[in-house]
Protein backbone atom coordinates (compact mmCIF):
# COMPACT_ATOMS: atom_id res chain seq x y z
CA UNK A 1 0.00 0.00 0.00
CA UNK A 2 1.01 3.73 -0.67
CA UNK A 3 0.14 6.18 1.79
CA UNK A 4 0.96 10.03 1.44
CA UNK A 5 0.04 11.80 4.51
CA UNK A 6 0.03 15.28 5.04
CA UNK A 7 3.15 16.24 1.95
CA UNK A 8 4.20 19.63 1.78
CA UNK A 9 6.41 20.99 -0.98
CA UNK A 10 7.96 24.11 -2.02
CA UNK A 11 10.41 24.78 -4.30
CA UNK A 12 11.53 28.64 -3.70
CA UNK A 13 8.64 30.46 -3.18
CA UNK A 14 6.25 28.52 -5.04
CA UNK A 15 4.20 26.06 -2.97
CA UNK A 16 3.70 22.82 -5.01
CA UNK A 17 2.02 20.59 -2.65
CA UNK A 18 0.25 21.87 0.14
CA UNK A 19 -0.73 18.84 2.87
CA UNK A 20 -1.45 16.51 0.25
CA UNK A 21 -2.88 12.93 1.60
CA UNK A 22 -3.33 10.38 -0.76
CA UNK A 23 -3.70 6.69 -0.51
CA UNK A 24 -3.35 3.66 -2.70
CA UNK A 25 -4.61 0.22 -1.95
CA UNK A 26 -3.28 -2.77 -3.10
CA UNK A 27 -3.89 -4.11 -6.55
CA UNK A 28 -5.94 -1.04 -7.88
CA UNK A 29 -5.42 1.75 -10.53
CA UNK A 30 -5.10 5.25 -9.38
CA UNK A 31 -5.41 8.09 -12.01
CA UNK A 32 -3.99 11.36 -10.31
CA UNK A 33 -5.99 13.77 -12.57
CA UNK A 34 -4.85 17.26 -12.60
CA UNK A 35 -3.84 20.06 -14.87
CA UNK A 36 -0.25 21.06 -16.27
CA UNK A 37 1.96 22.48 -13.55
CA UNK A 38 -0.24 20.82 -10.68
CA UNK A 39 2.51 19.13 -9.17
CA UNK A 40 1.48 15.37 -10.33
CA UNK A 41 4.80 14.71 -11.37
CA UNK A 42 6.51 16.27 -8.15
CA UNK A 43 4.11 14.35 -5.79
CA UNK A 44 4.82 10.80 -8.04
CA UNK A 45 8.46 11.40 -7.73
CA UNK A 46 8.01 11.68 -3.70
CA UNK A 47 6.63 8.28 -3.98
CA UNK A 48 10.05 6.78 -5.24
CA UNK A 49 12.12 9.05 -2.79
CA UNK A 50 13.40 10.56 -6.09
CA UNK A 51 12.34 14.12 -4.48
CA UNK A 52 12.01 14.76 -0.51
CA UNK A 53 8.69 16.01 1.18
CA UNK A 54 9.31 19.77 3.19
CA UNK A 55 6.69 18.56 5.35
CA UNK A 56 4.10 14.93 5.71
CA UNK A 57 5.53 11.21 5.04
CA UNK A 58 5.18 8.92 2.38
CA UNK A 59 4.73 5.05 3.13
CA UNK A 60 5.02 2.21 0.69
CA UNK A 61 4.58 -1.19 2.42
CA UNK A 62 4.77 0.04 5.84
CA UNK A 63 8.19 1.68 5.16
CA UNK A 64 9.07 5.73 5.82
CA UNK A 65 10.77 6.83 2.25
CA UNK A 66 11.94 9.31 3.86
CA UNK A 67 14.03 7.75 6.83
CA UNK A 68 15.49 4.99 5.09
CA UNK A 69 18.61 4.19 4.25
CA UNK A 70 20.25 4.54 0.92
CA UNK A 71 20.54 0.74 0.15
CA UNK A 72 17.10 0.26 2.23
CA UNK A 73 15.74 2.69 -0.27
CA UNK A 74 17.26 1.33 -3.00
CA UNK A 75 16.24 -2.29 -2.13
CA UNK A 76 12.16 -0.29 -2.18
CA UNK A 77 12.88 1.24 -5.69
CA UNK A 78 13.31 -2.08 -7.03
CA UNK A 79 9.89 -3.21 -6.57
CA UNK A 80 8.70 0.07 -8.40
CA UNK A 81 8.59 0.45 -11.85
CA UNK A 82 8.63 4.05 -12.91
CA UNK A 83 7.30 5.11 -16.19
CA UNK A 84 9.02 8.30 -17.44
CA UNK A 85 7.34 11.12 -19.28
CA UNK A 86 9.43 11.40 -22.10
CA UNK A 87 10.53 7.58 -21.46
CA UNK A 88 14.10 8.98 -20.10
CA UNK A 89 15.90 6.08 -22.26
CA UNK A 90 19.50 5.78 -21.95
CA UNK A 91 20.45 7.32 -25.52
CA UNK A 92 23.98 5.48 -25.33
CA UNK A 93 22.19 2.30 -24.84
CA UNK A 94 20.51 0.23 -26.78
CA UNK A 95 16.55 -0.88 -26.43
CA UNK A 96 17.92 -4.33 -24.95
CA UNK A 97 20.47 -2.61 -22.80
CA UNK A 98 17.54 -0.22 -21.63
CA UNK A 99 15.48 -2.97 -20.72
CA UNK A 100 18.16 -5.07 -19.15
CA UNK A 101 18.85 -2.06 -16.95
CA UNK A 102 15.53 -2.88 -15.44
CA UNK A 103 16.45 -6.25 -14.01
CA UNK A 104 17.33 -5.37 -10.72
CA UNK A 105 18.18 -8.14 -9.33
CA UNK A 106 22.31 -8.70 -10.15
CA UNK A 107 22.42 -12.39 -10.65
CA UNK A 108 19.53 -11.88 -13.13
CA UNK A 109 21.11 -9.26 -14.40
CA UNK A 110 24.76 -11.35 -15.03
CA UNK A 111 22.76 -14.10 -16.43
CA UNK A 112 23.29 -13.42 -20.45
CA UNK A 113 20.43 -16.47 -20.77
CA UNK A 114 17.99 -14.69 -19.28
CA UNK A 115 18.31 -11.41 -19.68
CA UNK A 116 17.68 -12.57 -23.55
CA UNK A 117 14.33 -14.07 -22.61
CA UNK A 118 13.45 -11.63 -19.99
CA UNK A 119 13.68 -8.70 -22.68
CA UNK A 120 11.83 -10.66 -24.92
CA UNK A 121 9.22 -11.35 -23.06
CA UNK A 122 9.13 -7.16 -22.26
CA UNK A 123 8.79 -6.65 -25.55
CA UNK A 124 6.26 -9.22 -26.76
CA UNK A 125 4.02 -7.56 -23.54
CA UNK A 126 4.64 -4.11 -24.85
CA UNK A 127 3.01 -5.33 -28.26
CA UNK A 128 6.85 -4.17 -29.56
CA UNK A 129 9.02 -6.83 -32.23
CA UNK A 130 11.81 -8.81 -30.92
CA UNK A 131 14.03 -6.89 -33.60
CA UNK A 132 13.36 -3.73 -31.60
CA UNK A 133 16.11 -4.86 -29.50
CA UNK A 134 19.03 -3.97 -31.79
CA UNK A 135 17.67 -0.21 -32.16
CA UNK A 136 18.57 2.95 -30.38
CA UNK A 137 16.56 5.40 -28.81
CA UNK A 138 16.87 7.64 -31.65
CA UNK A 139 15.60 5.33 -33.51
CA UNK A 140 12.44 4.94 -31.98
CA UNK A 141 9.19 7.01 -32.09
CA UNK A 142 7.33 8.55 -29.51
CA UNK A 143 4.93 6.15 -29.02
CA UNK A 144 7.82 3.09 -29.40
CA UNK A 145 9.83 5.32 -26.62
CA UNK A 146 7.12 5.10 -24.48
CA UNK A 147 6.87 1.42 -24.39
CA UNK A 148 9.93 0.82 -24.33
CA UNK A 149 10.25 2.92 -20.91
CA UNK A 150 7.29 0.73 -20.18
CA UNK A 151 9.15 -2.44 -20.07
CA UNK A 152 12.12 -1.06 -18.80
CA UNK A 153 9.64 -0.20 -15.83
CA UNK A 154 8.30 -4.31 -16.04
CA UNK A 155 12.01 -6.51 -16.59
CA UNK A 156 12.05 -6.44 -12.49
CA UNK A 157 8.65 -7.58 -12.13
CA UNK A 158 7.75 -4.69 -9.44
CA UNK A 159 5.40 -4.54 -7.15
CA UNK A 160 4.06 -0.93 -8.41
CA UNK A 161 3.80 1.10 -11.25
CA UNK A 162 3.97 4.17 -11.73
CA UNK A 163 3.25 6.29 -15.03
CA UNK A 164 4.19 9.80 -15.12
CA UNK A 165 1.68 11.21 -18.10
CA UNK A 166 1.90 7.88 -19.99
CA UNK A 167 0.33 9.41 -23.07
CA UNK A 168 1.34 13.06 -23.58
CA UNK A 169 2.53 14.25 -26.87
CA UNK A 170 1.05 11.11 -28.50
CA UNK A 171 -1.97 11.42 -30.84
CA UNK A 172 -5.38 9.66 -29.97
CA UNK A 173 -4.56 6.60 -31.26
CA UNK A 174 -1.30 5.90 -29.99
CA UNK A 175 -2.32 7.07 -26.59
CA UNK A 176 -5.28 4.59 -26.83
CA UNK A 177 -2.59 1.77 -27.14
CA UNK A 178 -0.52 3.17 -24.56
CA UNK A 179 -3.91 2.88 -22.36
CA UNK A 180 -5.14 -0.37 -23.36
CA UNK A 181 -1.31 -1.35 -22.78
CA UNK A 182 -1.65 0.12 -19.41
CA UNK A 183 -4.74 -1.39 -18.31
CA UNK A 184 -3.44 -5.32 -19.78
CA UNK A 185 -0.36 -4.91 -17.71
CA UNK A 186 -2.24 -4.09 -14.73
CA UNK A 187 -4.70 -7.09 -15.23
CA UNK A 188 -1.63 -9.27 -16.36
CA UNK A 189 0.67 -8.38 -14.33
CA UNK A 190 -1.90 -7.90 -11.21
CA UNK A 191 0.58 -5.22 -9.67
CA UNK A 192 -0.66 -1.81 -8.15
CA UNK A 193 -0.25 1.54 -10.23
CA UNK A 194 -0.80 5.23 -10.00
CA UNK A 195 -1.12 6.93 -13.15
CA UNK A 196 -0.69 10.72 -13.51
CA UNK A 197 -1.86 11.84 -16.59
CA UNK A 198 -4.08 15.73 -17.59
CA UNK A 199 -5.85 13.15 -20.29
CA UNK A 200 -9.15 12.70 -18.39
CA UNK A 201 -10.80 10.36 -21.14
CA UNK A 202 -7.50 7.90 -20.97
CA UNK A 203 -7.74 8.21 -16.92
CA UNK A 204 -11.86 7.12 -17.10
CA UNK A 205 -10.88 4.10 -19.16
CA UNK A 206 -8.07 2.72 -17.23
CA UNK A 207 -8.00 3.73 -13.99
CA UNK A 208 -10.12 1.87 -10.71
CA UNK A 209 -10.14 5.29 -9.11
CA UNK A 210 -9.62 8.51 -9.79
CA UNK A 211 -7.89 11.67 -7.73
CA UNK A 212 -7.86 15.37 -8.57
CA UNK A 213 -5.24 17.70 -7.88
CA UNK A 214 -5.27 21.10 -8.03
CA UNK A 215 -3.81 23.65 -6.10
CA UNK A 216 -1.65 21.57 -4.01
CA UNK A 217 -4.38 19.59 -2.31
CA UNK A 218 -6.69 16.35 -3.89
CA UNK A 219 -10.03 18.02 -3.75
CA UNK A 220 -11.27 14.94 -4.79
CA UNK A 221 -11.21 11.34 -4.63
CA UNK A 222 -13.52 8.79 -5.88
CA UNK A 223 -15.10 6.40 -8.87
CA UNK A 224 -15.72 7.64 -12.08
CA UNK A 225 -19.12 8.13 -10.70
CA UNK A 226 -18.24 10.26 -8.19
CA UNK A 227 -16.07 12.17 -10.26
CA UNK A 228 -19.18 13.01 -12.88
CA UNK A 229 -21.71 13.45 -10.13
CA UNK A 230 -19.62 15.85 -8.43
CA UNK A 231 -20.83 19.42 -8.38
CA UNK A 232 -17.33 20.73 -6.50
CA UNK A 233 -16.78 23.89 -8.94
CA UNK A 234 -12.92 22.70 -9.48
CA UNK A 235 -14.08 19.36 -10.77
CA UNK A 236 -17.13 20.52 -13.16
CA UNK A 237 -14.15 22.76 -14.30
CA UNK A 238 -11.62 20.25 -15.32
CA UNK A 239 -13.98 17.86 -16.45
CA UNK A 240 -16.10 20.14 -18.61
CA UNK A 241 -12.71 21.27 -20.22
CA UNK A 242 -12.01 18.10 -21.56
CA UNK A 243 -15.61 16.86 -22.59
CA UNK A 244 -18.43 19.22 -23.74
CA UNK A 245 -20.68 15.47 -22.48
CA UNK A 246 -19.29 13.74 -19.85
CA UNK A 247 -21.82 10.76 -20.80
CA UNK A 248 -18.69 9.11 -22.50
CA UNK A 249 -17.54 7.15 -19.27
CA UNK A 250 -20.76 5.07 -19.69
CA UNK B 1 22.69 53.37 -2.93
CA UNK B 2 21.34 53.30 0.74
CA UNK B 3 19.05 50.54 -0.85
CA UNK B 4 21.76 48.87 -2.11
CA UNK B 5 23.97 48.82 1.12
CA UNK B 6 21.32 47.54 2.68
CA UNK B 7 20.87 44.71 0.00
CA UNK B 8 24.71 44.26 0.46
CA UNK B 9 24.74 41.56 3.74
CA UNK B 10 21.75 39.55 1.85
CA UNK B 11 23.84 39.23 -1.05
CA UNK B 12 27.18 38.51 0.87
CA UNK B 13 24.67 35.97 2.97
CA UNK B 14 23.48 34.37 -0.12
CA UNK B 15 26.59 33.45 -1.81
CA UNK B 16 28.49 31.95 1.25
CA UNK B 17 25.04 30.16 1.82
CA UNK B 18 25.54 28.37 -2.08
CA UNK B 19 29.25 28.01 -1.54
CA UNK B 20 28.47 26.19 1.63
CA UNK B 21 25.98 23.94 -0.25
CA UNK B 22 28.43 23.53 -3.79
CA UNK B 23 31.22 22.00 -1.24
CA UNK B 24 28.06 20.02 0.59
CA UNK B 25 26.85 18.60 -2.49
CA UNK B 26 30.77 17.78 -3.90
CA UNK B 27 31.60 15.93 -0.61
CA UNK B 28 28.73 14.16 -1.27
CA UNK B 29 29.41 13.34 -4.44
CA UNK B 30 32.83 12.36 -3.69
CA UNK B 31 31.64 10.48 -0.65
CA UNK B 32 29.51 8.29 -3.19
CA UNK B 33 32.34 7.59 -5.76
CA UNK B 34 33.55 6.00 -2.37
CA UNK B 35 30.86 3.48 -1.69
CA UNK B 36 29.99 3.09 -5.60
CA UNK B 37 33.62 1.26 -5.80
CA UNK B 38 32.08 -1.79 -4.05
CA UNK B 39 29.60 -2.48 -7.33
CA UNK B 40 33.07 -3.10 -9.69
CA UNK B 41 31.09 -5.53 -12.12
CA UNK B 42 29.25 -2.59 -13.18
CA UNK B 43 31.96 -0.11 -13.13
CA UNK B 44 35.02 -2.15 -14.37
CA UNK B 45 33.83 -2.65 -18.43
CA UNK B 46 32.67 0.80 -18.60
CA UNK B 47 36.10 2.27 -17.34
CA UNK B 48 37.49 0.40 -20.51
CA UNK B 49 34.89 2.21 -22.91
CA UNK B 50 35.65 5.25 -20.92
CA UNK B 51 39.63 4.93 -20.82
CA UNK B 52 39.28 3.89 -24.53
CA UNK B 53 36.95 7.05 -25.63
CA UNK B 54 39.67 9.67 -23.70
CA UNK B 55 43.02 7.89 -24.79
CA UNK B 56 42.49 6.44 -28.25
CA UNK B 57 40.26 9.91 -29.01
CA UNK B 58 42.47 12.82 -27.98
CA UNK B 59 45.60 10.79 -28.77
CA UNK B 60 45.88 12.83 -32.31
CA UNK B 61 44.90 16.28 -31.17
CA UNK B 62 47.75 15.71 -27.84
CA UNK B 63 50.00 14.59 -30.53
CA UNK B 64 49.56 17.76 -32.55
CA UNK B 65 49.54 20.29 -30.03
CA UNK B 66 52.24 18.76 -28.10
CA UNK B 67 54.35 18.63 -31.19
CA UNK B 68 53.62 22.14 -31.93
CA UNK B 69 54.86 23.02 -28.34
CA UNK B 70 58.07 21.21 -28.70
CA UNK B 71 58.61 23.21 -32.14
CA UNK B 72 57.98 26.50 -30.78
CA UNK B 73 59.78 26.43 -27.49
CA UNK B 74 63.14 24.91 -29.26
CA UNK B 75 62.67 27.81 -31.99
CA UNK B 76 62.47 30.45 -29.10
CA UNK B 77 65.61 28.65 -27.30
CA UNK B 78 67.58 29.24 -31.01
CA UNK B 79 65.88 32.94 -30.83
CA UNK B 80 67.07 33.62 -27.29
CA UNK B 81 70.50 31.49 -27.67
CA UNK B 82 74.07 32.84 -26.21
CA UNK B 83 76.73 32.32 -27.49
CA UNK B 84 78.52 32.01 -24.26
CA UNK B 85 76.46 28.88 -23.12
CA UNK B 86 77.66 25.23 -24.21
CA UNK B 87 75.27 24.09 -26.68
CA UNK B 88 74.44 20.91 -24.60
CA UNK B 89 72.41 23.24 -22.35
CA UNK B 90 69.31 23.57 -25.18
CA UNK B 91 69.22 19.69 -24.85
CA UNK B 92 68.45 20.32 -20.99
CA UNK B 93 65.89 23.53 -21.39
CA UNK B 94 63.90 22.02 -24.04
CA UNK B 95 63.56 18.66 -22.29
CA UNK B 96 62.80 20.06 -18.95
CA UNK B 97 60.37 22.61 -19.87
CA UNK B 98 58.33 19.90 -21.88
CA UNK B 99 58.65 17.33 -19.26
CA UNK B 100 57.96 19.87 -16.43
CA UNK B 101 55.67 21.98 -17.37
CA UNK B 102 54.35 22.15 -21.11
CA UNK B 103 53.46 18.27 -21.72
CA UNK B 104 51.55 17.66 -18.52
CA UNK B 105 50.10 21.29 -18.29
CA UNK B 106 48.81 21.86 -22.23
CA UNK B 107 47.77 18.17 -22.19
CA UNK B 108 45.20 18.81 -19.55
CA UNK B 109 43.96 21.92 -20.71
CA UNK B 110 43.59 20.17 -24.38
CA UNK B 111 41.27 17.43 -22.49
CA UNK B 112 40.03 19.51 -20.11
CA UNK B 113 38.33 21.23 -23.49
CA UNK B 114 37.53 18.06 -25.05
CA UNK B 115 36.77 15.44 -22.53
CA UNK B 116 35.41 18.03 -19.79
CA UNK B 117 33.02 19.96 -21.77
CA UNK B 118 31.27 16.09 -23.04
CA UNK B 119 31.21 14.87 -19.46
CA UNK B 120 29.46 17.93 -18.36
CA UNK B 121 27.51 18.24 -21.48
CA UNK B 122 26.07 14.01 -21.62
CA UNK B 123 25.52 14.34 -18.15
CA UNK B 124 24.03 17.44 -17.98
CA UNK B 125 21.65 16.42 -20.64
CA UNK B 126 20.87 13.14 -18.62
CA UNK B 127 20.17 15.40 -16.08
CA UNK B 128 17.42 17.54 -17.55
CA UNK B 129 15.62 14.04 -19.63
CA UNK B 130 15.24 12.46 -16.10
CA UNK B 131 18.07 9.68 -16.78
CA UNK B 132 19.58 10.16 -13.73
CA UNK B 133 16.71 9.96 -12.11
CA UNK B 134 15.71 6.77 -14.31
CA UNK B 135 18.85 5.23 -12.84
CA UNK B 136 18.44 6.12 -9.32
CA UNK B 137 14.06 4.77 -9.63
CA UNK B 138 15.79 1.41 -10.89
CA UNK B 139 17.75 1.34 -7.37
CA UNK B 140 20.90 1.36 -9.11
CA UNK B 141 23.76 3.95 -8.36
CA UNK B 142 24.52 6.87 -10.59
CA UNK B 143 28.27 7.02 -9.29
CA UNK B 144 28.98 3.49 -10.38
CA UNK B 145 27.28 3.89 -13.55
CA UNK B 146 28.59 6.86 -14.80
CA UNK B 147 30.99 9.12 -12.76
CA UNK B 148 33.25 6.20 -11.36
CA UNK B 149 34.18 5.08 -15.12
CA UNK B 150 34.68 8.20 -15.96
CA UNK B 151 36.83 9.77 -12.97
CA UNK B 152 39.01 6.75 -13.40
CA UNK B 153 39.24 6.43 -16.96
CA UNK B 154 40.79 10.40 -16.59
CA UNK B 155 43.13 9.22 -13.74
CA UNK B 156 44.90 6.82 -15.90
CA UNK B 157 44.69 7.97 -19.13
CA UNK B 158 45.59 11.60 -18.54
CA UNK B 159 49.01 10.41 -17.94
CA UNK B 160 49.50 7.86 -20.34
CA UNK B 161 48.53 10.62 -22.84
CA UNK B 162 51.10 12.89 -20.91
CA UNK B 163 54.00 10.88 -21.94
CA UNK B 164 53.01 10.45 -25.31
CA UNK B 165 52.89 14.20 -25.43
CA UNK B 166 56.01 14.67 -23.82
CA UNK B 167 57.69 12.38 -26.09
CA UNK B 168 56.19 13.97 -29.34
CA UNK B 169 57.49 17.39 -28.00
CA UNK B 170 60.88 16.21 -27.31
CA UNK B 171 61.45 15.06 -30.49
CA UNK B 172 59.78 17.96 -32.40
CA UNK B 173 61.84 20.44 -30.21
CA UNK B 174 64.92 18.22 -31.17
CA UNK B 175 64.35 18.35 -34.58
CA UNK B 176 63.60 21.45 -35.28
CA UNK B 177 66.35 23.05 -32.87
CA UNK B 178 68.83 21.49 -35.19
CA UNK B 179 67.26 23.91 -38.05
CA UNK B 180 68.06 27.03 -35.92
CA UNK B 181 71.14 26.20 -34.17
CA UNK B 182 74.30 23.89 -34.96
CA UNK B 183 73.65 21.24 -32.46
CA UNK B 184 74.49 17.55 -32.85
CA UNK B 185 71.93 15.00 -31.64
CA UNK B 186 75.13 13.81 -29.07
CA UNK B 187 74.72 17.75 -27.46
CA UNK B 188 71.36 17.29 -27.50
CA UNK B 189 71.18 13.62 -25.99
CA UNK B 190 74.03 14.88 -23.56
CA UNK B 191 72.72 17.78 -22.36
CA UNK B 192 69.09 16.19 -21.77
CA UNK B 193 70.76 13.32 -19.36
CA UNK B 194 73.32 15.54 -18.01
CA UNK B 195 70.36 17.44 -15.71
CA UNK B 196 68.17 15.00 -15.65
CA UNK B 197 66.73 13.92 -12.79
CA UNK B 198 64.13 10.53 -12.49
CA UNK B 199 61.70 12.18 -10.29
CA UNK B 200 61.17 14.95 -13.04
CA UNK B 201 59.44 12.10 -15.18
CA UNK B 202 57.73 11.18 -11.93
CA UNK B 203 56.52 14.71 -11.52
CA UNK B 204 55.34 15.09 -14.66
CA UNK B 205 53.40 11.98 -13.97
CA UNK B 206 51.80 13.18 -10.47
CA UNK B 207 50.49 16.47 -11.75
CA UNK B 208 49.17 14.39 -14.53
CA UNK B 209 47.47 12.12 -12.67
CA UNK B 210 46.22 15.54 -10.54
CA UNK B 211 44.79 17.06 -14.26
CA UNK B 212 42.87 13.44 -14.87
CA UNK B 213 41.01 14.09 -11.19
CA UNK B 214 40.22 17.65 -12.15
CA UNK B 215 39.37 17.96 -16.03
CA UNK B 216 36.81 14.40 -14.58
CA UNK B 217 35.87 15.69 -11.31
CA UNK B 218 34.69 18.54 -11.98
CA UNK B 219 32.74 18.44 -15.44
CA UNK B 220 31.11 15.05 -13.76
CA UNK B 221 29.70 17.24 -10.74
CA UNK B 222 28.51 19.97 -12.70
CA UNK B 223 27.01 17.97 -15.05
CA UNK B 224 25.26 15.95 -12.38
CA UNK B 225 23.88 19.04 -10.78
CA UNK B 226 22.84 20.95 -13.72
CA UNK B 227 19.83 22.36 -13.76
CA UNK B 228 17.13 23.94 -16.57
CA UNK B 229 17.19 22.51 -20.27
CA UNK B 230 19.06 22.97 -22.98
CA UNK B 231 20.31 26.50 -21.25
CA UNK B 232 21.38 24.19 -18.12
CA UNK B 233 23.18 21.78 -20.45
CA UNK B 234 25.42 24.75 -22.36
CA UNK B 235 25.80 27.09 -18.61
CA UNK B 236 27.29 23.47 -17.35
CA UNK B 237 29.57 23.31 -19.94
CA UNK B 238 31.21 26.04 -20.18
CA UNK B 239 31.08 26.00 -16.09
CA UNK B 240 33.02 23.12 -16.05
CA UNK B 241 35.86 23.99 -18.85
CA UNK B 242 36.32 27.27 -17.02
CA UNK B 243 36.30 25.86 -13.43
CA UNK B 244 38.41 22.87 -14.58
CA UNK B 245 41.24 25.13 -16.91
CA UNK B 246 41.50 27.34 -13.77
CA UNK B 247 41.87 24.28 -11.24
CA UNK B 248 44.37 22.96 -13.83
CA UNK B 249 46.44 26.44 -13.36
CA UNK B 250 45.50 26.10 -9.75
CA UNK B 251 47.25 23.12 -9.03
CA UNK B 252 49.98 23.70 -11.39
CA UNK B 253 51.13 26.20 -8.64
CA UNK B 254 50.71 24.11 -5.77
CA UNK B 255 52.11 21.30 -6.86
CA UNK B 256 55.57 23.11 -8.16
CA UNK B 257 55.59 24.49 -4.67
CA UNK B 258 54.90 21.29 -2.80
CA UNK B 259 57.05 18.75 -4.53
CA UNK B 260 59.70 21.28 -5.79
CA UNK B 261 60.19 21.94 -2.39
CA UNK B 262 60.90 25.88 -3.62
Amino acid sequence: MIELHGIRKRFGEQVVLDGVDFVVREGETVALLGPSGTGKSVLLKHIIGLIRPDEGRVVVDGQDVGTLRRDDLARLRRQIGYVFQNGALFDSMSVFENIRLGLTDPRQYNDADFCRERVAQCLALVNLAPETDRKFPAQLSGGMRKRVGIARAIAGAPKYLLYDEPTSGLDPVNADIIDDLVKRLDNELGVTSVMVTHDVRGAFRVADRLALLMHGRIVLQGSQEEFLASTAPEVKAFLERDFENTSFAA
Amino acid sequence: MANLALQAPHFVGRAVLGSLAQVGRFSALVFELGRGLAEWRIWIPRTMTEAYNIGYGSLFIVLLISGFAGGVTALQAGYQWQSSLPMYVLGTLIVSSIVLELGPVLTALILAGRIGARYAAELGTMRVTEQIDALESLGRSPSSHLIIPRVLSGLVMVPVLTIFANIMACVAGWYLVKQVLPITDADFVYGMQYYWRDFDGWYSLIKAFCFGGAITLIPCYVGFNTKGGAEGVGRATTTAVVSASVLILLLDVLLAKILLNN
